[in-house]
């Protein structure tokens, strides 16, 4: 397994006006995803966690320091293209993404920029759909359908252009649980049945505890990073930042505060009845 | 209530004319507007309203919808109708009072026009019933690409207009939104003259240019990430494709101007 996405030393100051001084977002931020991994990246309101996403497909030029996309230098012209076309990237408005009134002329969009024969394109399209589960509404107007639908036809749109990689910026933020169960839903499925290296910004604890690896950022720093379990019993440190554990993490350490001496490592609340029956002394 | 607005709309269906290449439809339509505008007399006014019917009955679409979609022009239609009616010189006077005279050419004149309004009316409604907005505006960059070597953008047009009719509803649907918003915070649409009722809508417009914008904005972004970069090396997953009934559409167009020029030669 190579590595995916290489942050080396960024660092990035959004431009200010003539008199108002620009935003400094990163100092000096490394990370480095793994090939086929599938890594959620937490943190509050402002830490980064957009303009860094916005990092790993050229749409921002680092201010210093290098961001590689499979080896590829993301400040190099030339291969801006191939860098999009690899590392596709879904927003969190869905309405704000779909660019063609029919579903299927949408999920083309992305192929058709891609200068890809129409029948390779029809045939990708029509993967796309049956991988996210919308086939069956490939004639329909995108603006009549539910958002976890829209946004499931937005990741079609990706992943017609065949990415080795796809950066989701809060995709479920608007919406519903049921839209958000369908996405995140897909999203795993793309990860395990296809090897697509996936980065889920999010603020939902419960989603990023379904990845294998939560990077928490805050105020343009790594504040933890590490499977689920292991960032998501350092509870003290979440709170500290504005954010808290999964519900069944906070209920036990609740307990714990109370005097009860639980382990803080079920994330489903099926591991976390296990632990309170086999902890639990009356 | 403003979901109730037809714009271009469109009837799925799967007649012949539903069928025919957009780019087909588009040319046919033009020829048929010069063909109505070739019309003198009855036998051609005749000719064009049998072959709009035809049309209309093939396309299977309910002529309801057409006198529908025709209502809010009615005041075009009545306003020629009266003006050829009331200042048309002729010998045959009809009526004659308080200085008005309507004659009879008058009277065939008025008809003939509104006839030519409503008929041009229907034959274009006739193309955007039957054809999507997408496969319309594929049409027209099919159409105009000859244009590009006299430097016109007829991609980005083509783009522009896709854009614009995929956000129709989303922006009338958010209009809907910030109307009743201001209404919940007692705004006033509905009663006062005319200045009250536009001075009314900037707090209604201000928010709907302020999200567009944004959504401008955002919608450039994900369209980046999605490799877009200008016409230059695009292709289409739908191609345009002649098939056999276009051709005999341009020929039954072709033999229907023919027959249009010869008919009016003769003054009928």
């Amino acid at each position: 397994m190579g590595t995916a996405i290489n942050v080396e030393h960024l660092s990035y100051t959004y431009p200010g006006a003539d008199d108002i001084p620009g935003i400094q977002v990163f100092e000096d931020l490394s990370l480095s995803i793994d090939e086929g991994s599938f890594v959620a990246v937490l943190g509050g309101n402002g830490c980064g966690k957009s303009t860094l996403a916005k990092h790993f497909n050229s749409i921002l030029l680092p201010c210093g320091g290098k961001v590689f996309v499979f080896g590829m230098d993301t400040m190099d012209e030339e291969k801006l293209l191939m860098i999009r076309k690899t590392t596709g990237m879904v927003f969190q408005n869905p309405d704000n993404q779909i660019v063609a009134n029919v579903v299927e002329e949408d999920v083309a969009f992305g192929p058709e920029n891609l200068g890809i024969s129409s029948a390779e394109i029809r045939r990708r399209v029509d993967a796309a759909l049956h991988q996210v589960g919308m086939y069956d509404y490939r004639e329909h107007a995108p603006h009549l359908l539910s958002g976890g639908q829209k946004q499931r036809i937005a990741i079609a749109g990706i992943i017609a252009m065949e990415p080795k990689c796809i950066v989701l910026d809060e995709p479920t933020a608007m919406l519903d649980p049921r839209g958000r169960r369908e996405v995140i839903e897909t999203i795993e499925k793309l990860n395990r049945e296809k090897g697509i290296t996936v980065v889920l910004i999010t603020h939902h604890m419960d989603e990023a505890a379904r990845a294998q690896r939560v990077v928490v950022l805050h105020d343009g720093k790594i504040a933890a990073d590490g499977s689920p379990k292991e960032v998501f019993s350092q509870v003290e440190l979440l709170h500290g930042i504005g954010l808290a554990a999964p519900e069944t993490v906070e209920l036990c350490w609740e307990l714990n505060q109370m005097g009860a001496n639980l382990p803080l490592d079920g994330l489903s609340p099926e591991q976390c009845a296990q632990t309170l029956l086999e902890n639990w002394k009356v | 209530m403003l979901k109730d607005i037809t714009l271009g709309q469109y009837f799925p269906g799967n007649s012949v004319i539903h069928r025919l290449d957009p780019r087909t439809k588009l040319v046919l339509l033009v020829v048929y507007i010069v063909a109505l505008f070739i019309a003198g007399g009855p036998a051609s006014y005749g000719l064009m309203f049998l072959l709009l019917s035809t049309c209309i009955g093939i396309s299977r679409i309910p002529v309801k919808s057409f006198v529908r979609g025709m209502k809010p022009l009615l005041f075009i239609l009545i306003f020629t109708g009266i003006l050829n009616l009331f200042f048309t010189q002729g010998e045959h006077i009809l009526v004659s009072f308080w200085g008005i005279t309507i004659t009879f050419e008058g009277l065939v004149r008025a008809v003939y026009m509104m006839a030519r309004i409503l008929m041009l009316i229907a034959g274009t409604f006739l193309l955007t019933y039957t054809t999507s907005p997408i496969a319309l505006t594929d049409g027209l960059e099919s159409l105009l690409r000859p244009l590009k070597y006299i430097r016109v953008p007829v991609h980005e047009l083509a783009m522009m207009m896709c854009i614009a009719l995929r956000f129709i509803p989303t922006l009338i649907e958010e209009t809907d939104k910030i109307m009743s918003a201001q209404k919940a915070r007692g705004a006033d649409f509905e009663s006062g003259k005319l200045i009250k009722r536009v001075k009314a809508l900037v707090p209604i417009l201000v928010p709907l240019f302020i999200s567009a914008f944004r959504r401008a904005d955002e919608l450039a972004t994900a369209m980046e990430c999605r490799c877009y970069h200008g016409g230059t090396g695009r292709t289409k997953m739908k191609l345009l494709r002649y098939k056999r009934r276009d051709f005999e559409a341009y020929g039954f167009g072709i033999l229907v101007l023919a027959a249009m020029i010869v008919i009016t030669h003769f003054g009928l």
